[in-house]
């Protein structure tokens, strides 16, 4: 089952409905406008009509026992004052037309004294509003009845209704367009703390599954509860597979170390070159899969750390001094000359020292599995607003690889296969740095052959 | 080129009724056109050596509409139109009351094109009744009889000064005899509303045993001839177009006020060639664009400006105002005070 709309942005939901509100409205309005304006318009014409009649019915007289009528000039002329349209009248006095136009018809029924009575009726080809007054005048001691109509054409009364119904419809439109904008911004606005929630979780780094803690109205705190609640499950299960995958590789390391001590041993016994070779390639994978496993102790290490980061002030150069204390046995081995130049200076830092000390071992111990033998490895820091620590070495370098997919997990430079590597270390330095607020700098090395990756980390 | 067309019209002249008709008319004049496709047949007050140049100006614009000219009173044209429903093409009076009952009633066709636009709001009514030309009611007096005395420049003064003259006005005074003249009624009627000195005035000329005239035309002879010292409510474009003629009289316009009447023209309900009389027209409503036409008519064209020279100029206002004195007991009653007035002996 599908809602309808139920893929359409509430924006446009909103947009849509409040515009339809506000067509409702215009139109509404346009119709009550129209309606009042033209009641008003015919209100005026029967106003007049009434006027001329009632003057027409003052100016009634008997002489020497007949009714007379001094026709007032003003009884046509007010009707002439607002529209050009033509003017119909006839008096009747006891049943007799006294004057005007004989054919125009009586209205039934007959009006009553200080009652006008209007009608609307075709008359000589056009519509025309009447009215219809009716008067008793004294002749000869008589009451004599008379009955006055006026009559009026419309052309002036649609004139100004037509008018009037065009500037309604401007309004009317006017009006449209303004509750239009006024819901499109209101729209806005309304969606604007989802469109804050949104950024606030797009701006979080990849690894943050933090609860969502920005301000939020009402409506969407359920919302924000059940993504907060989701991602504390999502956190429980990563810590839990990364706890698994260090327990996984820290029984996998132990046995692997008995084995390879094993082969070792096995090795010296063995006479026969081909049973030899074979062992050696053993070996080599024993240690392959020792490293792997260990760097992803490392690995699930340095992530448990970085989640709760304990930075202390620490010194960078002593830091970088000590890892290459450490690895200089490794390096010993190759023939490989570790050339460490760093200022005679304190260089302080805010951080947690295991995590950088596994950062920049990482980056050593790679320098010196991928340098040849009897070359030389400089290790540098600089200082500026930032410091940089390089690791400069005369190896083959990185080849054609994307040199920034290097700091993605597994990710190994193409010209690597014949080393054994897990492809975790660069890896590890990069969110040690991030974790740092600083980064992982590779590029070839531009003097000679190998390769520069420097940690650059921000001065306190 | 004028000549030509004269010589080549045929022209004709009838006095009485216009074929089987009931209605009077005084006259008809065919001007054919070159390239004749249409006769224009127009009922007109106007008389032909007035509106004349006109004609020949239209035609030389439009050399394929030939002109009927026929001239009724203004009575007449009514009756023709309003009673026995006689077909023209297009109707031109002076009498304004009468061509307003016309539209009003449905006898006129509603016409409108860029030059009627262009006419000021008080000269077209309905777009059905279109004035061309602006006529002012004015006194004609003759020099000779004014000697020593000031002329009047209001109807208060005139009124003193014929009180106080009375063996020099004594039938010497003309007026138009509004029973008879639809002109001399719509002035009377609109001076009777504009004035109450205008009772006054016709008391004192009946005293005076002032004479009565049908025609503008007939009262500025008679100024000029000397028989009358002065005429009230003479059509001054016709006045004006006498005045080389007549040395001896002048035209006085008074000061309290001056009525205009606007000669108008319509197109009848039951015209046969109404895009022509359409285009007619428009030639009468562009007629302030001609000064020449103006010049040899001696008709004032629509001209608001020209109006605004003069403040006491009040132009008779089309609409149905005008039918009040059309009305059977208004009028009846009118002309009775008009009689009383003006007969007393």
């Amino acid at each position: 089952m599908t809602t309808p709309f139920a893929n359409s942005s509430i924006r446009r939901r909103l947009v849509i409905q409040l515009s339809l509100i506000a067509a409702i409205l215009s139109l509404t309005f346009y119709l009550i406008v129209r309606f009042v304006a033209e009641q008003a318009a015919i209100d005026t014409q029967d106003n007049i009509l009434a006027a001329s009649a009632t003057s027409i019915a003052d100016a009634l007289y008997s002489e020497r026992g007949e009714v007379n009528l001094e026709l007032p000039y003003s009884a046509l002329s007010m009707l002439g004052s607002i529209s050009e349209d033509r003017v119909f009248y006839r008096v009747i006095v006891d049943g007799e037309t006294l004057t005007g136009y004989t054919d125009l018809p009586e209205p039934t029924p007959l009006p009553i004294p200080s009652n006008a009575v209007f009608s609307t009726f075709d008359y000589r080809g056009e519509e025309v509003r009447s009215v219809a007054v009716a008067r008793t005048v004294s002749s000869s001691g008589q009451a004599v009845n008379t009955t006055i109509i006026v009559a009026q054409t419309r052309l002036g009364l649609e004139a100004i209704s037509s008018s009037i119904s065009t500037t309604a419809a401007f309004v009317g439109v006017g009006f449209f367009i303004f509750l239009t904008t006024l819901s499109l911004l209101s729209a806005q606005s309304a969606l604007s703390p989802l469109r804050r929630m949104t950024q606030s979780i797009k701006r979080r780094g990849p690894h943050d599954l933090s609860p969502v803690k920005t301000q939020l109205p009402s409506e969407l705190v359920p919302l924000v509860a059940a993504l907060n609640k989701f991602m504390a499950r999502l956190h429980a299960s990563l810590t839990e597979s990364e706890a698994f995958v260090a327990e996984a590789a820290h029984r996998i390391r132990t046995p692997l170390t008995i084995v390879r001590t094993q082969a070792e041993v096995v090795l010296r016994k063995l006479e026969k070159p081909e049973d030899k070779k074979a062992l050696r390639k053993m070996i080599r994978a024993v240690d392959e899969s020792s490293r792997s496993a260990g760097q992803l102790l490392d690995h699930a290490m340095v992530t448990f750390r970085i989640e709760n980061l304990l930075t202390a002030k620490l010194d960078l150069g002593e830091i970088t001094r000590d890892t290459c204390e450490h690895l200089s046995p490794t390096a010993g081995l190759k023939d490989i000359n570790l050339i460490v130049r760093i200022p005679d200076e304190p260089l302080p830092i805010a951080g947690d020292s295991i995590l950088l000390q596994n950062a920049l071992r990482n980056i050593l111990d790679n320098a010196i599995k991928y340098s040849p033998a009897d070359s030389d490895i400089h290790v540098t820091i600089e200082k500026s607003d930032h410091y940089e620590v390089s690791f400069t070495d005369q190896g083959r370098g990185f080849g054609k690889a994307d040199l920034k997919s290097l700091t993605k997990r597994f990710s190994r430079g193409d010209n690597a296969s014949d080393i054994v590597g897990s492809g975790l270390g660069l890896t590890i330095a990069d969110e040690v740095a991030r974790a740092h607020k600083g980064r992982v700098h590779i590029r070839s090395n531009t003097e000679g052959p190998g390769a520069c990756v420097s940690l650059i980390l921000p001065r306190v | 080129m004028r000549f030509a067309y004269f010589a080549a019209g045929l022209v004709l002249f009838t006095l009485g009724s216009y074929g089987a008709s009931a209605f009077e008319i005084e006259g008809t004049r065919v001007y054919p056109a070159p390239n004749s496709t249409v006769t224009l047949k127009i009922i007109s007050t106007a008389d032909i050596n007035v509106f004349e140049p006109i004609i020949l100006e239209f035609q030389r614009e439009n050399p394929t509409i030939s002109i009927d000219y026929v001239i009724a009173s203004s009575t007449e044209l009514m009756k023709a139109l309003h009673e026995e429903n006689a077909e023209f093409d297009l109707a031109i009076s002076s009498a304004m009351d009468l061509q307003t009952k016309l539209a009003n009633d449905g006898y006129a066709q509603t016409y409108s094109s860029t030059a009627t636009a262009y006419l000021p709001d008080w000269a077209k009514w309905r777009n059905q009744i279109f004035a061309f030309t602006q006529e002012p009611a004015v006194v004609v007096i003759s020099d000779a009889a004014f000697q020593g005395i000031d002329p009047p420049n209001n109807r208060e003064e005139l009124i003193s000064l014929l009180r106080e003259n009375p063996e020099r006005f004594e039938q010497r005074i003309g007026t138009y005899d509004v029973r008879a003249s639809g002109a001399g009624y719509l002035f009377a009627t609109q001076d009777s509303r504009n004035s109450d000195s205008y009772w006054r005035l016709t008391e004192v000329m009946g005293r005076l045993n002032a004479r009565l005239y049908r025609s503008s035309g007939d009262m500025i002879n008679d100024v000029s001839s000397g028989e009358l010292a002065l005429a009230y409510n003479v059509v001054g474009s016709y006045a004006m177009s006498r005045l080389p003629d007549y040395p001896g009289i002048r035209i006085i316009l008074f000061d309290d006020y001056v009525n205009v009447m606007l000669r108008t023209a319509l197109i009848p309900q039951n015209a046969r060639h109404p895009v022509e009389s359409g285009i007619l027209i428009d030639f009468l409503a562009q007629l302030s664009l001609r000064p020449e036409l103006t010049e040899l008519t001696s008709l004032p064209p629509i001209d608001t400006a020209h109006l605004r020279e003069n403040s006491a100029a009040r132009p008779i206002r089309l609409g149905p105002g005008l039918l009040v004195f059309l009305d059977k007991l208004k009028k009846e009653n009118f002309l009775q005070n008009w009689v009383s007035s003006m007969e007393q002996e």
